[in-house]
């Protein structure tokens, strides 16, 4: 379908993602196998369309492929993850207590965070990847997942405030103990 | 504002998303209300335990392998090209009657638009090419150290300039290390910061131009940003995944390091 420099191009454009791409799919499938899975399946519906690809940024446009290839994947798996639908705009934020969290974290476990995040709504979860662990910026988030900005505002704010929560009650319990 | 609209903003003030004014207005009221300065404070702590590296999936070392193979094997199982040659093939356009200018405007207005802008910046692309090489080949370093008193005497009789080097580990931008590049058709010093999982190559060589000239408008390639500007007679050249903000602010920094300000 291409020739071998078109070919090198695509490589040049979209290999270098292949982390962004990974950590992406490993987080929204919860499991490395299905990942890989994923990320092969996404570079290829990559392939096919790279000759329309009129972004001038490969990684974004890599990411929502394989966004897409996600939600495709658990639809299939609907039974291990049903996709929560929710109501963005009619649960407002609530207002954050200060408490002694802020210490606990600081020592929390790795695990702990990894559980604490596996454990967020895949639609909040997706949020918090996009923007701490790429650095990606609302707008490129609200292009990758279909989404209004405010959207994304409110889901990355729900989604730390779901975080806080989970961590201030393991260590609450861990107190008691 | 009230402290609810404050809560209300305080994700967008986090992530830097609000101008600068509002923004303003929050770090005003910060240090007067202690309630929101401690939500400001638990939220600075969950986002920099989330930002832990540790928490980073990469890619299993064989997958680029893999996927690298299924998408040649797919290329050259894949017989006929797609969308421009079905839509060649379907004779549409001979009936509309299109010149064959107009055709070559067409196929040009399918490149993605990098790909055409890519000759007019032959250096941004060496840079990106030397960035993503520095990323894959495991060779991120020639002299790793976060100590620019370390980093700085290793490029002495190793180039014939003396790059300068700063260190930015307290505005969230910890150095690295060092590596010897090659730019431009010379060899360039690059030093490697990191911000948070994201690494930026700032590659530095001389310039004959004496005056100092702000970055130039950032250059979007291949999903990789890149900041260009020439001071205290050096080219300065930032390449990084790094949103475009945060390696603007990294630019401002360096960029104020090298060149203080007249007022002492
Ligand atoms: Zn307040």
């Amino acid at each position: 379908m291409y020739n071998t420099n078109q070919l090198g191009r695509f490589e040049q454009v979209v290999l270098p993602h292949l982390d962004a791409a990974y950590n992406l799919a490993r987080w929204l499938t919860h499991n490395d196998h299905d990942a890989q899975d994923v990320v092969q399946e996404s570079y290829l519906r990559a392939l096919k369309f790279f000759s329309g690809l009129r972004s001038e940024d490969g990684r974004a446009w890599l990411l929502t492929i394989v966004r897409h290839t996600c939600y495709d994947w658990l639809r299939q798996n609907r039974r291990f993850e049903p996709l929560t639908g929710f109501d963005d705009e009619l649960q407002g934020v609530e207002s954050d207590e200060p408490g002694p969290e802020a210490m606990l974290l600081r020592t929390a476990e790795d695990e702990l965070l990894r559980h604490a995040l596996e454990e967020l709504p895949v639609e909040f979860r997706e949020v918090v990847i996009l923007r701490e662990l790429e650095g990606l910026s609302y707008k490129e988030i609200a292009d990758i997942a279909n989404l209004p900005l405010g959207t994304v505002m409110s889901r990355l704010a729900r989604a730390r405030q779901r975080l806080q929560q989970a961590l201030t009650a393991h260590t609450q319990r861990e107190a008691q103990v | 504002m009230t402290c609810q609209e404050i809560r209300e903003l305080i994700h967008a003030y986090l992530d830097g998303e609000i101008d600068l004014v509002r923004s303003l207005e929050i770090e005003r009221h910060l240090p007067d209300c202690q309630v929101c300065a401690s939500v400001v404070q638990n939220l600075q702590t969950l986002r920099s335990a989330i930002t832990r590296d540790s928490l980073y999936h990469r890619a299993p070392p064989d997958l680029r392998q893999r996927v690298q193979a299924v998408v040649r094997q797919s290329n050259r199982a894949e017989s006929k090209p797609r969308f421009a040659s079905l839509w060649f093939a379907s004779g549409r356009w001979l009936g509309v009657g299109i010149s064959a200018a107009a055709v070559a405007v067409l196929l040009l207005a399918l490149i993605p638009a990098w790909l055409r802008s890519s000759a007019d910046e032959p250096i941004a692309k060496e840079a990106i090419s030397a960035h993503v090489r520095s990323l894959m080949a495991d060779h991120l370093t020639d002299v790793a150290s976060s100590d620019r008193h370390t980093v700085k005497p290793w490029f002495n009789g190793r180039l014939d300039f003396s790059p300068p080097v700063t260190d930015l580990t307290e505005r969230g931008f910890p150095l690295i290390g060092g590596r010897l590049d090659y730019l431009d058709n010379r060899p360039v010093a690059a030093l490697v910061y990191r911000r948070q999982q994201h690494f930026i190559n700032l590659f530095i060589w001389p310039s004959a131009q004496p005056s100092s000239k702000a970055a130039v408008n950032p250059v979007t390639q291949q999903g990789f940003h890149l900041f260009r500007w020439t001071a205290i007679e050096m080219h300065f050249l930032a390449v990084s995944d790094l949103n475009e903000r945060e390696l603007k602010e990294f630019v401002g920094l360096i960029h104020d390091q090298l060149t203080p300000t007249a007022t002492p």
